[in-house]
């Protein structure tokens, strides 16, 4: 395995290019230019419906370096079967236009719409049959690209157009899906979770997905400041609190001898060895306009106390498995 | 020619057997009766170590055409089979493969749509596609189907066309309906298709052919607004304008190397036809039957099958019926709260702003598998025959074998 370095992810071309049409402090093209640092070579980028899609591609213009290509919602890992399928028959034919490339890394974008709800489906027929690609999951925790919609990756008591924090009901009712427990269960040789807040991790993580034989998950946190209601210059503030809470930890699930084996990364490593370093997941929350209701016009300790026990009982479930 | 095999087959294992000789790299597909003989023959090619073809068995038929995409996006030949509710489930993925200009080749062996659920034979799957940009070709015997499976790489490629192909053929009557069929060498065939060939586009990194090139990256499927989207339209409209032009030179390069002609209308007994009768599919060969038994009665009856439904050969139509007095059009699919069955539809439209035009009547036969006997043939013959005599059409629309 090819560990990948500073100096080799500073000279790689940016996969995407400037002037897209993302919005200020979008956190999906940090992820994805990441992400695309670390392929080892020829590389097909396929996504899903969504902001990534709709904002880096309005005819004629796109801002892809490499080739893409989009075709919708719900099938992205389907169409990363199909590209692998291909190079892979050429391989095996010694012809035809990919036949020649020894490495091919097949990356598949979608959010968490794509990928929780509506790409379910064909996310887990692709991880089953074993397609040797990269799935990387752009969680924005809400359909952003219709308007904030409730997703099965929607957290608890968030305020969507879809779950509005109303008279009675106070955002979202029921929890995040625990959607990398479920992809772990596919038995698939590598998950992780990766967080812009943390450039090198997230490379590294891509650098092994790609290394990876057969598929590979990577779970990314990524902030939306138009649906999580903070200043776009706050992304990488609150992405970083994500992790720091033990909201969203960083580790890594590879297969050794058909058990999946759990390791922490450096950021959620640090708040194990000094667990008094944990901050409180209200620091996170009440930096988020979806979740000012909990603040105001009273603070909801019931429904904050709530979200506490959930972060902390998942990540004890973690340190658990982490050993 | 030389070196054909006769081979029995029922349609799946002709649709299988072909796509076996024709070896392309990928085939996506999922179960569903009566396709499932093709998946079926084609897993055990796979398994054989026959065919050099990834066989993805996806979990969907969303799925499968979705992976058809990405690995025909990707420059590989793709490949799939399905009927009714899996034609459906694809639905939104048939309009994306021909707007992407892919030339992917699927078999649908038509089954009636749910519901209630049948698993028999009508068009009502692909003729619910008509309007989603695939070339459609209609099979009247396992030879055809076999034919066509290969015919549709070179048409659906044809530089002017780059559109995706349905070959259909109706469930049960052909798909499990054992048949002679005169079959190529594997050679003749691999020398027929031969390798695909690509397009050459102006992309935003500068020239290159029409695929997911590492090299000189394309963006495929962006979005599409007000600006431009029309215009692409046009260019599939044209698309299918040229593929009346394609087919024709295709079918004749097959017909060099097989033998057996094809066109898009099949006429027979039309020189001097006085009824007739329009129709896709194995209907097609009981209609043949029953012209010929009332030609030796003295009836001039004749027939026209219609092989390509998309692109829509009017200009054919037109010069084959001629000046025939009364034409009658066999739809296999209903068009609920339409003046009638689609095909009728699109038979009037083309004879409307025509001065030597026959009198047309509609017969919606056998939904869901029923069947359409000699005899009921026979009494739509007389029918028309009747209209003929009249002058008139007293009933556009007649449900041909339906209890009242």
């Amino acid at each position: 395995m090819s560990e990948l370095t500073l100096r080799e992810a500073a000279k790689k071309p940016e996969a995407i290019a400037p002037g897209h049409r993302l919005c200020a402090g979008c956190d999906e093209t940090l992820i994805a230019r990441m992400v695309l640092k670390a392929s080892r070579g020829p590389m097909i980028v396929t996504s899903a419906t969504g902001c990534l899609e709709v904002a880096t591609t309005i005819f004629p213009y796109s801002a892809w370096n490499v080739p893409w290509i989009h075709t919708a919602f719900e099938n992205a890992a389907a169409n990363a079967s199909g590209i692998e399928a291909a190079w892979r028959a050429m391989r095996r034919k010694g012809s035809g236009p990919l036949a020649k490339y020894e490495t091919l890394d097949v990356v598949a974008f979608a959010g968490d719409g794509g990928t929780y709800d509506i790409g379910f489906q064909a996310l887990s027929g692709a991880l089953e049959r074993g397609h040797d690609f990269t799935y990387v999951l752009v969680d924005n925790e809400a359909y952003m690209n219709t308007g904030i919609q409730r997703s099965g990756g929607t957290p608890f008591a968030a305020s969507t157009t879809t779950s509005p924090a109303g008279k009675v009901i106070p955002g979202k009712r029921e929890w995040k899906k625990p959607i990398d427990e479920i992809v772990i269960a596919h038995g698939i040789p590598y998950v992780a979770t990766i967080n812009a807040a943390w450039p090198m991790d997230v490379m590294r993580k891509a650098r092994k997905a790609f290394e990876a034989e057969g598929p590979a998950f990577l779970h990314a946190i990524v902030p939306c400041a138009r649906g999580w209601r903070y200043p776009p210059e706050k992304t990488i503030e609150v992405s970083r609190l994500a992790t720091q809470t033990c909201l969203f930890p960083l580790y890594e699930c590879r297969l050794e001898g058909g058990r999946p084996v759990y390791e922490l990364s450096g950021p959620s490593t640090a708040v194990a060895r000094r667990p008094e370093s944990k901050k409180p997941v209200e620091e996170y929350l009440q930096m988020q306009g979806r979740f000012r209701h909990l603040f105001r016009p009273e603070k909801r300790e019931d429904l904050i106390g709530s979200i506490q026990e959930w972060v902390d009982l998942n990540w004890q479930v973690l340190l658990e498995k982490a050993g | 020619m030389k070196g054909q095999i006769l081979i029995g087959m029922n349609g799946d294992e002709a649709a299988a057997y072909s796509t076996k000789q024709v070896n392309p790299e990928v085939v996506a597909a999922y179960p569903i009766t009566p396709q499932t003989i093709i998946v079926e023959r084609f897993s055990e090619y796979v398994a054989d170590g026959e065919v050099d073809t990834e066989f993805v068995a996806v979990e969907s038929e969303h799925s499968a055409l979705s992976s058809c995409i990405g690995a025909a996006a990707a420059g590989a030949r793709a490949f799939t089979a399905t009927a009714a509710n899996g034609l459906a489930l694809m639905w939104e993925m048939t309009y994306i493969a021909s707007s992407l200009r892919l030339p992917i080749v699927m078999a649908i062996a038509n089954r009636a749509l749910s519901g209630p659920i049948n698993i028999h034979n009508d068009h009502s799957d692909s003729m619910g596609a008509r309007d989603s940009g695939w070339i459609q070709i209609y099979c009247e015997n396992s030879q055809e189907v076999y034919d066509a499976c290969i015919a549709a790489w070179r048409i659906g490629e044809h530089p002017d066309v780059q559109l995706p192909v349905m070959v259909c053929l109706d469930g049960f009557t052909l798909s499990h309906t054992m048949e002679n069929v005169m079959t190529l060498t594997d050679e003749a065939v691999q020398e027929f298709v031969g390798k695909r060939r690509f397009i050459t586009v102006k992309g935003h990194m500068g020239e290159t052919e029409f695929r997911l090139n590492p090299e000189v990256p394309l963006t495929m499927g962006p979005l599409d607004l007000q600006d431009y989207y029309f215009e692409h339209k046009m260019q599939q409209i044209d698309a299918m304008e040229l593929a009346l032009k394609a087919i024709p030179e295709v079918d004749a390069e097959y017909a060099k190397v097989s033998g057996r002609s094809y066109d898009f209308l099949h006429p027979y007994r039309m020189e001097d036809a006085e009824v007739a009768l329009l129709g896709l599919g194995s209907t097609m060969g009981t209609v043949h039957y029953v012209v010929d038994q009332l030609r030796s009665e003295g009836v001039k009856a004749g027939l026209i099958k219609m092989r390509v439904f998309r692109p829509f050969p009017a200009e054919e139509l037109i010069e084959v019926v001629g000046d025939l007095p009364a034409l009658g059009v066999l739809d296999k699919a209903a068009s609920f709260g339409a003046p009638g069955g689609p095909l009728y539809e699109e038979v009037k439209s083309v004879f409307y702003d025509e001065d030597r035009r026959p009198l047309i009547a509609d017969y919606i036969h056998g939904l869901g598998g029923r069947d359409t006997s000699p005899s009921m043939i026979r009494g739509v013959y007389e029918t028309l025959m009747g209209i003929k005599r009249e002058g008139e059409v007293p009933e556009k629309v007649s449900y041909v074998g339906v209890r009242g």
